[in-house]
C-alpha cells in the first residue's frame, strides 16, 4: 500500500466508491443478459410445443 | 458487405456473440493495469499530493460521460432516419452505463475539490453542466420506462438525446466558453502544449483504453438483452392475439 499521506481517505473513498459503481453495473447487466436468455428460451419452447 | 448489415438484430447478435467475453477481458486486463499502476506507482504531485491518483478514474469516467451521450445521439439519429431498431436499442442499451461513468465523475471530482478547492461542490460551469447531464440520462432512462410503446419511446427519448446533446457539448467546453469556473482545463488534448508529466499521462492512457472497453462490452451486452426481450415482447403479443 503506497502512503497517501494525509489525504488517504479522499483517494480510498474515490476509489472504493467507483470501483462498487463499476462493479453492480456490470453484476445487473450479466443478471439481465441472463434472464433475458433464459425467458427467450422459455417463451420459443412454449411457442414451439404450443 | 454493408455496414448497416449489423442493423439486422440477428446479424448484431450473431457478430457480438464472440466479442462480448474478450471485451469484457481486454477492459479488466486495462482496467487492472492503468488503476494499480496508477495507484501504486506514480508518484504524488507537488502540489495536489495523493489525490493526483484520483485522476486514474476521474478524467476516463468523464470522457466516456460525455462520449457515451455523443454515442446515443448517433445512434438516436440513426433510429429517426433509418428507423434501425437495433440502434434504438443500442442508445437505451449504453444510458445506464452512461449515468454510472457521469455519477462516478461527480462523485470522484467532488472527493478530490474537498481537499484541493476547500468545497464539495461549486456551481462552476463544468461542474454544473456535467450535473445537468446526469439529470439528462436519468430523464432518458425514466422516459423509456414510462412509455409503453417501444417506437413511440425510441422516437421521443432520439429527441430528448438531441436536447441534452447541448449540455453534453457545454460538459466538455464549459472551461473555455466561461474562465470564472474553478474547474481546470482539459489534463489530456491534442494541441502541442503539455498539460500533465508522462509520468501520469501513460497510466492515465491505459485506465482511458480500459473505460472504454469496458463501454464496448457493456454496451454489447445490454444491447443483446434488449433484443431479447424486444423478441419476448413480440412472440408474447403474437400469442395473445392467436
Amino acid at each position: 500500500m503506497p502512503d497517501l499521506g494525509k489525504y488517504a481517505f479522499e483517494v480510498i473513498l474515490a476509489y472504493g466508491g467507483s470501483f462498487l459503481a463499476l462493479v453492480a453495473l456490470v453484476a445487473l447487466s450479466v443478471i439481465q443478459a441472463r434472464r433475458s436468455k433464459r425467458r427467450l428460451e422459455e417463451t420459443e419452447r412454449r411457442r414451439g410445443n404450443g | 458487405m454493408s455496414f448497416w448489415e449489423y442493423a439486422n438484430p440477428r446479424k448484431f447478435m450473431e457478430t457480438t456473440d464472440n466479442l462480448v467475453g474478450p471485451a469484457f477481458v481486454l477492459a479488466g486486463v486495462c482496467l487492472a493495469v492503468g488503476l494499480i499502476w496508477g495507484f501504486f506507482f506514480t508518484p504524488d504531485d507537488f502540489r495536489q499530493g495523493s489525490t493526483v491518483k484520483i485522476i486514474y478514474i476521474h478524467v476516463p469516467a468523464a470522457m466516456m460521460a460525455i462520449n457515451i451521450w455523443a454515442m446515443m445521439l448517433v445512434t438516436s439519429l440513426v433510429w429517426l432516419i433509418r428507423r434501425h431498431h437495433v440502434s434504438a436499442l443500442a442508445a437505451k442499451a449504453a444510458a445506464p452505463v452512461g449515468v454510472t461513468m457521469t455519477l462516478i465523475a461527480l462523485f470522484t471530482g467532488a472527493v478530490w475539490g474537498q481537499p484541493m478547492w476547500g468545497t464539495w461542490w461549486e456551481w462552476d460551469p463544468r461542474l454544473t453542466s456535467f450535473l445537468i447531464l446526469f439529470l439528462f440520462y436519468l430523464g432518458y432512462m425514466a422516459l423509456w420506462s414510462a412509455i409503453e410503446d417501444p417506437d413511440t419511446a425510441a422516437d421521443l427519448t432520439a429527441i430528448l438525446c438531441m436536447v441534452g446533446s447541448v449540455f453534453a457539448i457545454l460538459s466538455r467546453y464549459a472551461v473555455n466558453f466561461w474562465n470564472q469556473g474553478l474547474h481546470q482545463g482539459a489534463s489530456l488534448s491534442l494541441d502541442k502544449e503539455e498539460n500533465i508529466s508522462n509520468v501520469f499521462w501513460l497510466p492515465l492512457l491505459v485506465s482511458i483504453a480500459g473505460f472504454f472497453l469496458l463501454f464496448i462490452a457493456l454496451v454489447f451486452l445490454r444491447t443483446r438483452s434488449e433484443i431479447r426481450l424486444r423478441r419476448i415482447h413480440a412472440l408474447e403479443m403474437k400469442e395473445r392475439m392467436a
